[in-house]
């Protein structure tokens, strides 16, 4: 089984952040590699069980299944259905937490999968650089422009 | 009941932070509300049920037990048994997790304890600020003072640094005290250790400010976190030298530009591989308002787009630091240069530079201007490091097949944008970064050579920067970003 973690801080309070990241619908409109994202069967992007199908830039089309939302704990998990990336069993959390000195926020994006032995440590690094790390230097770049406050 | 939570993101590796706070027996040593800590019946600090017996500041006493500890979870949480206020149901968590971006971490921290009536509001303040807060500042002071950053606020001292034992020194420099505007950049004491193995120690004598500088400050850049100093390019002396050094000896003249961050100083220490001997016709001030633009021009020119006779090329920002290179060097290339400047006054410079066109902005669309000058064609190569302001403007000037290379943002990021829309052109589009064209020393040696050789043989010209005093950087910040200056900056300590 491979673990990855990345996290990072958004300069700006996590009310404003929340309302970014909660809509399971929303990464187009956040991260820099999806084209489109649709929820099948019309759920609605917060109704637990719901699946959203989506299609990154490179091509490639992703479908996952949502087994948690928390508007208290600010989190999101997640599972994959289907992808091009090889991977099985993979459950992953985004996260929310305050920062109360200076209002700010901490981000953190954590996944378990396994996938073939030779190919897991490359997969691994692929998720926390290009799309964990990448969505969340994006979200920070989105805020750190706004005024703060 | 009643919750406290409060929260910090501490400027320093996780493990470094968790050694302190992991001790349970361990808070006198950083704690000011604990005067004496002891473990009852010999425990160790580990020993899950241990009870810690606290002698406070203020004489009283205060007994708590170690509830669960978690290495894997970087946390621990304890309750109280016995206080002499009345905390009833007291049970406290101590949490770290990474920042992986910067290797930082967030400190977390909440307590929950029943109490009712006026005490209530009293005792949460108490725990607040007078026990979580009070340690977040201790801790963190504690960080600084075995880190490089402030020994203390000082104004720029006029006399020398000043050796110590320990071959470390006192230099002044700038930190960001956080991310903000020009007013964040204080100016501070900062000790600068000897040179490790493979490492110099440099005397600074001019300083460069560039716009990747207002980024790091501003916090959109990952580059510099606060209490660290910014600045990537300065030109000095080798003042000593670590184990392992064969090509730079003290007195060497010598600049740099390139990460890790920490030119905002009258002294630094730099790996050695990334430092490079000046040439003669080049003094120390021109080479700091001229290193970092030049080695940028460098690779802008010849790696991220090969420019070749007969190109037509449009430059932003004609008159500013790396825009006046761009254009000599392109004109130099056999480019013909449509330069786009803010004012008459800048016109003139950029047409001095070579530019075959200039177009003053906004006064002038920059994009009609550029297809009439090209009887609609278009120009094959944009250079815009304006960003938001003129990307858009930009694509529309590039002829089918052209390419924008969006290197900065000086008047903001460009923001979500799609790349179908490049098809309409075949528009070929680089977001260059710097540091990967600097980062080994044979990148570097490769752009240096370049550059070196062009001023050698006239093409570019290095121009005696505008100088300000290492103290007051944010008056450099400030006038470079609201575009009053001309040309490069330098900061002399």
């Amino acid at each position: 089984m491979a673990k990855v973690y990345v996290s990072n801080v958004i300069p700006t309070a996590v009310g404003a952040v929340w309302a970014v990241v909660r809509n399971f619908n929303g990464l187009p409109d956040w991260t820099g590699f999806v084209a489109e994202s649709r929820i099948e069967q019309n759920l609605p992007a917060d109704k637990i069980g719901c699946i959203r199908n989506f299609r990154l830039k490179n091509g490639g089309r992703i479908r996952e299944r949502l087994l948690a939302l928390s508007d208290y704990e600010m989190s999101c998990t997640y599972a994959i259905l289907e992808s091009p990336m090889g991977v099985e069993n993979y459950v992953a959390t985004l996260r929310l937490i305050p920062v109360t000195d200076g209002d700010q926020t901490f981000a953190e994006w954590s996944a378990e999968f396994d996938a073939a032995p030779d190919r897991e440590a490359q997969i691994a690094d692929d998720v926390a650089r290009d799309v964990f790390g990448a969505a969340l230097a994006s979200l920070k770049i989105r805020f750190a422009l706004k005024p703060h406050g | 009941m009643v919750e406290v939570r409060r929260s910090t993101i501490l400027h320093a590796p996780l493990e470094q932070v968790w050694e302190i706070l992991r001790d349970f027996n361990g808070h006198e040593s950083w704690h000011p509300a604990v005067a004496v800590s002891r473990l009852e019946e010999d425990a160790s600090g580990d020993l899950i049920g241990a009870v810690r017996d606290f002698r406070l500041a203020d004489g009283s006493r205060i007994r708590e037990q170690l509830l669960a500890l978690s290495d894997a979870e970087t946390s621990f949480a304890y309750c109280i048994l016995e206080a002499p206020v009345r905390l009833r149901n007291y049970v406290a968590e101590v949490r770290l997790r990474p920042v992986t971006s910067d290797r930082t971490c967030l400190w977390q921290w909440r307590a929950q304890f029943d109490a009712s009536g006026a005490t209530r509001e009293q005792l949460s303040h108490f725990i607040a600020e007078d026990i979580i807060e009070a340690g977040f500042r201790s801790v963190r002071a504690i960080l600084a003072r075995g880190d490089r950053p402030p020994l203390a606020i000082a104004p720029r001292p006029t006399a020398p640094p000043a050796p110590s034992s320990s071959g470390a020194i006192e230099a002044a420099a700038i930190v960001i005290a956080r991310y903000g505007g020009p007013e964040v950049l204080e100016p501070r004491v900062v000790r600068v250790a000897a040179p490790g193995p493979g490492e110099v120690r440099i005397r600074q004598t001019a300083i460069g400010v560039n716009f990747i500088d207002v980024y790091c400050r501003a916090g959109r850049f990952d580059l510099v976190a606060p209490l660290g100093v910014p600045g990537l390019e300065a030109a000095g002396v080798v003042e000593s030298v670590g184990a392992g050094v064969s090509h730079l000896k003290p007195g060497d003249r010598v600049g740099y530009a390139c990460a890790p961050p920490g030119a905002y100083a009258a002294m630094r220490v730099m790996e050695a591989s990334l430092v490079f001997g000046l040439p003669d016709f080049l003094s120390n001030e021109a080479a700091a308002g001229l290193l970092l633009k030049g080695i940028s021009a460098s690779f802008l020119l010849h790696d991220v787009h090969a420019v070749k006779p007969g190109d037509i090329v449009l430059v932003h920002a004609a008159a500013g630091g790396v825009g006046s290179l761009l254009t000599r060097w392109a004109a130099a290339l056999g480019a013909t240069v449509i330069g786009i400047v803010s004012n008459a006054a800048k016109a003139e410079r950029a047409k001095r530079h070579g530019c075959a066109h200039v177009v003053i902005s906004p006064d002038e669309d920059f994009a009609a201007a550029a297809l009439r000058l090209t009887a609609e064609r278009g120009v094959d190569v944009v250079y815009d490091a304006v960003g938001k302001d003129t990307f858009e403007a930009s694509l529309r000037s590039l002829a089918p097949r052209g390419h924008l290379i969006s290197f900065g943002q000086a008047s903001g990021d460009v923001g979500a944008y799609s790349i179908d829309r490049l098809a309409s052109r075949s528009v070929t589009l680089s977001r260059p970064n710097y540091v990967h064209y600097t980062d080994t020393p044979e990148k570097l040696r490769a752009q240096t050579d370049r550059l070196f050789a062009a001023l050698s043989a006239g093409i570019i010209e290095a121009e005696r920067p505008t100088l300000y005093r290492l103290a007051e950087a944010r008056a450099a910040h400030a006038d470079l970003e609201a575009r009053r200056t001309m040309g490069a900056l330098a900061l002399v300590p």
